[in-house]
């Protein structure tokens, strides 16, 4: 087993629309500048994953190799709800880790177009209707709506409301004022697909989605694709001083599910597999959270950054609102949290994500983060959820000069 | 009279008052309101039923704006702690859509609305909460 796994070359996509590429376009660019980067060719590479919400079915990463290079090595099509880039690169790191390979190419993407959040009007429907129970509930009617809501910005919502119950300090002030930071942190990011600041008031009074979420508190739909090269300690060592110098260390990857919760069967529980990821990531890391320079986090909604300050240990236990209001997580501020613009206005092309945010990450340990580089920083913490729940969290440090 | 049936199998009309029935693990104790394989907790196999209590206390809420094709807006969400264990989510009834007016923690009671008929003329029930006085 080798004693190190490293990230050697990683790139993606700016976020946005990409109304005449397909798929394979989109994954092919990342993945040729992820090996550019690299200085390595498919010819290098002993393992393929490639994340993708909606065409993972479709043999994806075997239509990628037809674009780029078939060399026969294992190809693997990942799906993971939003944690699937995230656990892409999570395949390619088990496979290094077992010493079936010594390096990898995780790719993830999507292309969602203006799919929106909601589908589309149902067809009209032509048969007699008469009611008959159906699945595991015996339901004879759609259950969304009707009995509550399970759609993302509701979910979200209710987890955000669940945690100002339990906790003071939690208002619409304090959601607003994550959606305040996180567009203005993504007017410094080429890459992100919006790229505006609002104010507080703007934010409060665009219009509501779910309470309290109103859309500037909601990510958008878009197209991207991101790529890293991962390869073991033992390989690193025979590459050339350019690339080792650039090489950014994978000190923590850590992938949960749910445990049993009360409750978590009608309401997702988005804490405790994040608790449980974050624990186990620092220990395996040997680092805590106040060594974070800076973190993405999965801001599918202003709601869930606020209550991911507390599961990931990044304030003190029921000080998520003070922790926005005090300024930390702003990009000049204690532990920056989502300096890309985050979700919510970088972008969340679904299996893109969580290998979007380890270019991010990345990008800032080597210094090369441009405008937005946070100085000097040496440690990141990458962290994505999945709903029904898949969570992911990685650790990257700075190679030691 | 109407035929009435609910709309999921786990709300109990017939009993005097709605009421929600889990299936309670009898190795650990723990409710579930689907089919189940197996307990998600202690993977025990033997189930018994339980009829849970009707009232419980608003644990968290949205007023969803943006739903569904075919959905009136806007409505509640909540999600409901039920005295004596359980919890639940539906909609909150005959409260107005303003977030000032609902207080998290506040006691709720069970209750049912007709939530569509068929061509039969078979109405579906379906439950969710009204705001209750607790002196």
């Amino acid at each position: 087993m080798t004693d190190s796994l490293w990230i050697i070359g990683t790139d993606m996509l700016p976020i946005r629309r990409y109304p005449d590429r397909d798929i394979v376009d989109l994954a092919t660019g990342a993945a040729r500048g992820a090996l550019r980067d690299a200085g390595k060719t498919m010819g290098d590479i002993d393992v393929l994953a490639v994340g993708c919400v909606n065409e993972s079915q479709y043999m994806l990463a075997q239509r990628i190799q037809r674009q780029m290079g078939q060399t026969g090595i294992p190809a693997y099509n990942v799906v993971n709800a939003c944690a699937t880039g995230a656990t892409a690169v999570r395949t390619v790191i088990m496979a290094i880790k077992a010493g079936e390979a010594t390096m990898g190419l995780a790719i993830g993407c999507e292309q969602m177009g203006k799919m929106g959040l909601l589908g589309k009007a149902a067809k009209p429907r032509v048969e007699k209707q008469v009611f008959e129970p159906q699945g595991r509930y015996g339901h004879v009617l759609g259950i969304e709506g009707r009995l509550g809501t399970n759609l993302m910005p509701g979910v979200f919502a209710h987890a955000g409301l669940e945690y100002a119950k339990e906790h003071g300090g939690v208002g619409v002030a304090q959601f607003a004022r994550i959606a305040e930071k996180n567009h203005a942190h993504s007017t410094l990011n080429p890459l992100a697909q919006y790229r505006k600041r609002f104010t507080m008031e703007e934010i409060m009074a665009a219009e509501m989605i779910s309470w309290p979420n109103t859309s500037l508190m909601c990510s958008p739909t878009g197209d991207g694709a991101a790529a890293v090269v991962v390869t073991s300690g033992e390989r690193l060592t025979s590459l050339p001083d350019e690339v080792r110098r650039r090489a950014v260390k994978i000190s923590a990857s850590v992938l949960t599910s749910d445990p049993f919760v009360d409750g978590g069967q009608v309401q997702a529980d988005i804490n405790t597999l994040t608790r449980l990821a974050a624990d186990r990531a620092y220990e395996a890391a040997g680092v805590g959270p106040e060594d974070l320079d800076l973190v993405e986090l999965h801001d599918c909604f202003a709601t869930a950054e606020l209550v991911h300050y507390d599961n990931l240990r990044l304030c003190k236990p029921g000080e998520a609102g003070e922790f926005i209001d005090s300024g930390a997580p702003w990009r000049d501020g204690r532990t920056p949290v989502n300096v890309s613009g985050g979700l919510i206005s970088k972008g969340h092309p679904l299996g893109a994500t969580g290998v979007a945010n380890l270019y991010e990450i990345a990008t800032h340990l080597r210094g090369e983060a441009g405008e937005r580089q946070i100085e000097g920083a040496r440690v990141g913490l990458a962290h994505v959820i999945g709903l029904g729940s898949a969570c992911a969290i990685h650790i990257l440090e700075r190679a030691a000069a | 009279m109407t035929r009435q049936i609910p709309m999921v199998n786990y709300l109990v009309l017939d009993d005097g008052g709605p009421r929600l029935r889990a299936t309670v693990c009898r190795g650990c104790g723990a409710r579930f309101f689907d089919r189940r394989n197996a307990c998600s907790r202690c993977f025990g196999d033997e189930f018994d039923t339980a009829l849970l209590a009707d009232r419980g206390r608003l644990r968290s809420f949205t007023i969803v704006h943006r739903a569904a094709p075919g959905l009136p807006t806007p409505y509640i969400s909540a999600v409901v702690d039920l005295d004596g264990g359980g919890v639940v989510k539906a909609n909150l009834l005959d409260t107005a859509p303003d977030p000032d007016g609902i207080e998290l923690g506040m006691p709720v009671k069970l209750a049912t609305w007709v939530a569509g008929t068929d061509d039969d003329g078979t109405e579906a029930v379906a439950f969710g909460f009204v705001p209750e006085e607790r002196g």
